[in-house]
């Protein structure tokens, strides 16, 4: 079961990179970075597991996926402060333990970037592949 | 070449766009629509039986979309309340999302939201997935039995802190599961501080009435 919402999640980042691809027509792309939450409930793992099924037969094939985990940040009304919690068992400022109901970051699940080689250097005039590159 | 292309979008933007505009329309309907969410088993479908009984023997218009993975059984058990129920099957989906709710919205015989006071979304029983998916409710609610275990909401964090209220069922059967209801609410409260906490029977009635007045109360700030 949750490897379904893992793969339907990547199967997004798939559709969304590829929709941004169309302004770059000849590109490949090397590489695409996440920024997951750690209150997103997705198993980077899984994520991973999921990227090369996910990928085959689209222009993002053969890439490479980057997850960065960011942790849980809570506004401390106490503390009048941003302060960032180390696991997510206990939602408490870590200065004066008192509990905070009011987040700040965490939740994300973002595409970041993605990362292309432009092949219009590969390619002539007609548009033609003069060769691959290694 | 290589170059970087900054994107900077929700990955499920789609989804929390529609869910935005899910949103709007209830809020255009003056209803109040909740998204339940437990594991299987909790008594998500009992509990909003006795919700949809109460609230019709009270006057109150109620409809309901139900999602599981196969079968209309459940919603041919709440359709008995005498409120309009859809089945939603996700066929092996693990969540509701925002797009399957915009669709068994359309052309559902009877029911316009600008005519219902309140309107449920009973999820697919899990605890994870649907955490993720905005459906444009107005009130997430988690939902816990006696049976499963004081730390849930240590194991599922982000369910319980995304939630608005949580509902403790199967409250009639606590003593003989050894329930150890502090440490219940301990844990929840931990997860998300200073939650509205229900504790129910759906058998017996019990905590229906501060259930009820918190949905009416809700319906009046948010519907």
């Amino acid at each position: 079961m949750v490897f379904m919402h893992e793969l339907s999640i990547v199967a997004s980042v798939v559709e969304s990179v590829t929709e941004s691809l169309e302004a770059y027509p000849h590109a490949r792309v090397v590489e695409v970075r996440l920024r997951v939450g750690a209150l997103a409930s997705v198993v980077v793992d899984s994520l991973e597991f999921c990227w090369g099924l996910a990928t085959e037969g689209t222009p993002l094939e053969g890439s490479r996926l980057v997850v960065m985990t960011l942790p849980v940040v809570m506004h401390c009304a106490a503390c009048a402060a941003d302060v960032e919690l180390e696991g997510v068992q206990s939602f408490r400022c870590p200065r004066c333990d008192e509990p905070c109901s009011d987040l700040r970051q965490g939740r994300e699940l973002d595409i970041e970037s993605f990362e292309i080689e432009d092949g219009a250097e590969t390619e002539n005039s007609a548009g033609e592949k003069i060769e691959d590159r290694a | 070449m290589t170059r970087i292309v900054e994107l900077r979008q929700g990955i499920l933007k789609k989804n929390d766009e529609l869910a935005r505009g899910l949103r709007a329309r209830y809020a255009a309907g003056g209803v109040l629509v909740l998204n339940l969410v437990s594991s299987p088993g909790t008594g998500k479908t009992a509990f909003l039986e006795r919700t949809l009984r109460e609230l019709k023997a009270r006057g109150s218009r109620v409809a309901a979309l139900v999602g599981d993975l196969e079968t209309d059984n459940d919603a041919r058990r709440l359709a008995a309340s005498g409120a309009p129920v859809r089945q939603i099957n996700t066929h092996g989906i693990c969540h509701l999302d925002a797009e399957m709710i915009d669709r068994h919205l359309a052309g559902w015989e009877g029911v316009e939201l600008g005519g219902l006071d309140y309107l449920f979304i009973e999820n697919v029983g899990n605890l994870v997935c649907p955490s993720s998916y905005d459906l444009g409710e107005g009130i997430r609610v988690a939902l816990l039995s006696v049976t499963e275990g004081e730390d849930k909401p240590l194991k599922y964090p982000t369910l319980f802190n995304s939630a608005d209220a949580a509902v403790i069922t199967k409250m009639d059967i606590a003593e003989p599961c050894g329930f150890d209801r502090d440490l219940a609410l301990r844990n929840i409260n931990e997860i998300r501080p200073g939650i509205r906490i229900f504790e129910t029977s759906s058998k017996t009635g019990a905590g229906m009435d501060a259930w009820l007045a918190y949905l009416a109360e809700e319906r009046t700030i948010k519907g």
